[in-house]
């Protein structure tokens, strides 16, 4: 557990890197994690964000890829167009979500 | 964290039973999703998975394998090789893992590079058992062993 300035925020972290409390996550959070792994947000990258805290809060684990793909309707290539070389822990760690744990 | 890797992965499928398909595009999927290069060569039997008529057809074979619960004479009676396949394609289905031709168009869609082994095209060729035409069209070209050599330079290579 370590926690760092992010924002303007001191924001937890757990040992894997990942944000240790999802609600501490805001936009400015989210702008802030997505700039320190070279990502600029855009609209397209905010829906697979959104889609994934909402599958969060309802499912208690960040969704795998292929879930965003079957139920977030994002087409894989697109993810890995919008995260490159890693989505599904890249979007866990914009959207304040643990390390996923999925093996798609 | 996510520093930028350049690690790169070949994986050589050999076997064309459906438990034999999986471990090789799960782990190109997931090397995939960590960032790896991914490379895929398919041969011999393996070349059944992109075998468009067979890729969706794929069986998994109870017989003479000691890790199945039930023995090799009630394996081996007719249609066992149907429920045993059905069942695990049940079982791979609600661990939300798609079935083999919409896996082969993740991998592709992520990056993947698949190659199907000229040596083997050639001989199913001559034994009648598949045309060039029925290689699924996201398999990148029909490469020899040598140029595999070349393409898994400074690779890891994995063979299933």
């Amino acid at each position: 557990m370590s926690t760092k300035e992010i924002a303007g925020k001191a924001i937890e972290f757990d040992a894997d890197g990942y944000m240790a409390d999802y609600k501490q996550w805001d936009q400015q959070v989210a702008e802030a994690l997505a700039s320190d792994i070279g990502i600029t947000l855009t609209d397209a990258h905010w829906k697979v964000i959104n889609f994934c805290r909402t599958d969060y809060e309802a499912q208690g684990d960040a969704p795998t890829l292929r879930r965003i793909t079957t139920v977030g309707g994002v087409p894989t290539k697109d993810l890995y167009q919008l995260f490159p070389k890693g989505p599904a822990k890249k979007v866990a760690y914009v959207a304040g979500l643990k390390k996923p744990s999925g093996c798609i | 964290m996510f520093e930028d890797k350049e690690r790169k992965l070949c994986i050589i499928c050999s076997k064309g039973t459906l438990d034999m398909a999986y471990p090789g595009l799960i782990l190109a999927n997931a090397a995939l999703m960590e960032g790896i290069d991914v490379t895929l060569f398919f041969t011999f039997w393996g070349l059944d998975i992109i075998n468009k008529k067979k890729m969706n057809h794929l069986k998994f074979v109870p017989i003479g394998n000691p890790s199945m619960p039930i023995p090799n004479s009630v394996g081996g009676l007719p249609g066992m090789t149907n429920v045993a396949t059905a069942v695990m394609k049940r079982e791979i289905a609600k661990l939300d893992f798609p079935g083999v031709q919409e896996f082969l168009d993740m991998i592709a869609d992520a990056g993947g590079m698949l190659y199907a082994c000229k040596m083997s095209v050639d001989m199913f060729h001559d034994m009648h058992m598949m045309n060039t035409e029925d290689i699924y069209e996201r398999v990148e070209g029909v490469v020899g062993a040598t140029d595999f050599m070349e393409m898994s330079e400074d690779a890891q290579i994995i063979f299933i």
